[in-house]
């Protein structure tokens, strides 16, 4: 039947996304000669990773020596353990060869005076097992994603990629056997709905981000990937681990650098005390972004916080010297004035801690491949970035490494593709007859609903909830709270209603059908989180605190596992820790302190 | 394309940006200021909102100036935005 109504096309490849992970992997795929398309919400070289500035990691060992098996060190220790031992491997053996190869694409890294890329130091990159520090971050003055997008875009064109513009995957086409045979896609400018029929299907959708009230993602980040992997019956794993910054712009998101107490900057609740002398004596308001982003929020939610609301604290320069400011930190005052509508030359900048990104997401396995419970690929299907799990940054990410993946994986999903088509593992199968009902059955409610909830108002109160129920700091009896709101959101959610029911640039219509992939998101999370009862990494409880038995809350006993949470039945189950690597020894578990 | 699908191409390309600072500067701009611009004002900032982030968010925060007169007058709009 879907055939009747909805056209075919024909590809070898599609991709979904062209940020710095789709567009890696394109390159891939166009130069073996494959027919290759890569749709994208946006035009390529305006998805969110431009917003990364501070750089790339590869151990070239450029400025002093360094190593892959150091770097996967201070991975395997940043992830708390949590992390694939041979995906990580397998990341930090790579990182020299494609940030290499990327230079060769035309990217211009910042360089030494002999004409090597010029590496800066990083927090967590350390010279010999955790040592000390080492010059690791390769990066392009402060617009390293920008620079990389279009450096990755011009190879592209040249191997004559094809782009589709302003087009939104919608879903999966999966037959009975379980393999993915393309996706379903609507076209913004046009309204029309299209199956590309593909022998294989790359997810490079991004993050999600905007599940979280305080958000230092765009408004890209719906989570579109997770939300089609999720209604296809594909597990996400690791979804209760986001990392958090401690210093957002409270309601905008927008960041504000650790820089700024750096220079000096002191954190104050409501009754303007320095509350971080009490929670860092030492460090104050410069200790480590969980100590920090926690000592926040324990202010907030005991009644000291700033505002209407009670609902933020600030973040104090005022006794700074203007001039110091303005010279030092001339973008923060540009920030605060035009996100909080305060100079910080003359009043404190109302911060909270701010969801930045995302841990978890598609399994995969190493070679860019996503891969069933128990570890079998799913054929035709591959995914690279931030939507993918490989799992390289486990329970935290450590900075840096994620621009990494995207060129790493991006380019291991592409030669699996190949290799897949090569071994005859996949190939162009039947579509089966019903391909798009289930896209076409959420279209028509869509169009045909009455009396429905708002999706801007629905959204708002998902993200609240999230915030509120499932932030930084997490507490037993806020997050089973939260699975029941969550679950009621969802119900909203399914009767969104939308007045515009025109085809062309229907953008109400492109909004209700994010939330749909939002609501999957939030309730992966809000679920495997409220699971998971110890601390580790980005995900900490109150009722898993630091004790002799669990340093930091960790519980490896019980809780050294990843979580896979399947949308049928919000069931959750779990899979051991990969702990192997490809060629050398396992790092053994140990706690994790800096 | 009529006046609808113009306007919600310019909204989705205002709000679907790189940078979320872009989001919420553009977002604002288009709900409030956008309606009171003059055509000249318009087609400069339909120009504007075409660029990519890195190369407008200099001109907003005022480390690089405007070479068009029209544009300016629009920037300057925009850098009063003030989203709180
Ligand atoms: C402020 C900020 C600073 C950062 N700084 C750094 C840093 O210095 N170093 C570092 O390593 N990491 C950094 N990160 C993280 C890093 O930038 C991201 O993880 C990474 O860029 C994600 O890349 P990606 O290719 O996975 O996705 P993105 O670049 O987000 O691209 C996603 C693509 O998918 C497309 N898409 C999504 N949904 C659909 C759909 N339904 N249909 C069609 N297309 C779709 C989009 O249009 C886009 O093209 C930072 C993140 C933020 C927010």
């Amino acid at each position: 039947m879907s055939k009747l109504i909805v056209p075919v096309r024909k590809f070898d490849a599609v991709i979904v996304g062209a940020g710095g992970s789709g567009l890696r992997a394109a390159i891939q795929l166009s130069e073996a000669g494959l027919k290759t398309a890569v749709l994208s919400k946006v035009f390529p070289t305006r998805s969110h990773t431009v917003a990364a500035q501070g750089g790339v990691s590869a151990s070239l060992g450029n400025s002093e020596e360094d190593h892959w098996h150091w770097h996967m060190y201070d991975t395997v220790k940043g992830s708390d353990w949590l992390g694939d031992q041979d995906a990580i491997e397998y990341m930090c053996r790579m990182a020299p060869e494609v940030v290499v190869e990327l230079e060769h694409f035309g990217m211009p890294f910042d360089r030494t005076d002999e004409g090597k890329i010029y590496q800066r130091p990083f927090g967590g990159h350390m010279s010999n097992f955790g040592e000390k520090p080492v010059r690791r971050a390769c990066a392009a003055a402060d617009r390293t994603g920008h620079a990389m997008l279009h450096a990755l875009y011009q190879r592209n064109v040249r191997a004559n990629t094809q782009f589709f513009v302003e087009w939104m995957a919608l879903d999966l086409i999966r037959d009975d056997s379980g393999q993915v045979l393309g996706v379903i896609a609507l076209e913004m400018e046009t309204g029309e709905v299209v199956a590309f029929h593909t022998k294989a299907t790359v997810f490079a959708t991004g993050g999600a981000g905007r599940i979280f009230y305080s958000s230092t993602n765009a408004f890209i980040n719906t989570g579109d990937g997770l939300g089609m992997a999720a209604r296809a019956g594909i597990a996400l794993e690791d979804m209760e681990f986001w990392q958090f910054h401690p210093t957002g712009v409270a309601g905008a998101g927008v960041l504000i650098t650790e820089g700024v107490r750096g220079e000096g900057g002191i954190l104050r609740n409501s009754t303007n005390e320095r509350f971080m002398e009490r929670y860092a004596p030492n460090a104050k308001d410069l200790a480590s972004r969980d100590v920090v982003s926690r000592a926040m929020v324990t202010e907030i939610n005991e009644g000291r916080g700033c505002g209407p609301n009670k609902d933020f604290v600030l973040l104090d320069i005022t006794h700074l010297d203007p001039a110091t400011i303005m010279k030092r930190l001339p973008g923060i005052r540009e920030i605060s004035i035009q996100f909080a509508g305060i100079d910080p030359i003359k009043a404190p900048i109302p911060v909270v801690p701010t969801c930045h990104y995302q841990m978890g997401g598609v399994p995969t396995n190493y070679k860019g491949q996503v891969v069933a419970d128990d570890g079998t690929p799913v054929k035709g299907f591959y995914a690279a970035g931030e939507v993918a799990c490989a799992s390289v940054h486990g329970a935290n990410r450590l900075g840096t490494n994620s621009l990494l993946d995207l060129l790493v994986f991006g380019k291991s999903s592409g030669d699996s593709v190949i290799d897949d088509l090569k071994s005859g593992a996949i190939g162009l199968k039947e579509l089966p007859e019903n391909f798009a009902d289930r896209t076409m059955a959420r279209l028509h409610r869509l169009d045909t609903q009455t009396g429905g909830a708002d999706v801007n108002a629905t959204r708002l109160e998902l993200q609240r909830t999230m915030q509120k129920h499932c932030g930084v700091f997490r507490f037993k009896e806020m997050l089973a709270e939260g699975v029941a709101k969550i679950l009621d959101i969802e119900k909203a959610v399914a009767r969104t209603e939308i007045k515009d029911k025109s085809q062309v640039w229907n953008t109400a219509r492109v909004e209700a059908l994010e939330l749909d992939n939002l609501i999957e998101v939030a309730k992966a999370t809000m679920i495997s989180a409220e699971a998971r009862k110890e601390s580790r990494g980005a995900h900490v409880r109150d009722d898993a605190p630091d004790t002799a038995a669990n340093p930091n809350g960790r519980d490896d006993i019980h809780w050294h596992k990843h979580t896979l949470w399947h949308r049928d039945g919000n069931r959750l189950d779990y899979k051991p820790v990969i702990m192997k690597p490809l060629s050398v020894e396992s790092i053994a578990l140990k706690t994790r302190s800096y | 394309m009529g006046d609808r699908e113009n306007l919600n191409r310019l909204r989705w390309r205002c709000t679907r940006r790189a940078m979320l600072e872009m989001d919420l500067l553009l977002g604002e701009f288009l709900d409030r200021i956008f309606p009171t611009l003059d055509p000249e004002q318009v087609d400069a900032f339909v120009t504007l909102a075409d660029m990519e982030d890195l190369e407008l968010w200099p001109l907003i925060n005022g480390s690089r100036e405007c070479t068009d007169a029209v544009q300016a007058e629009v920037v300057a709009l925009l850098r009063n935005v003030r989203v709180k």
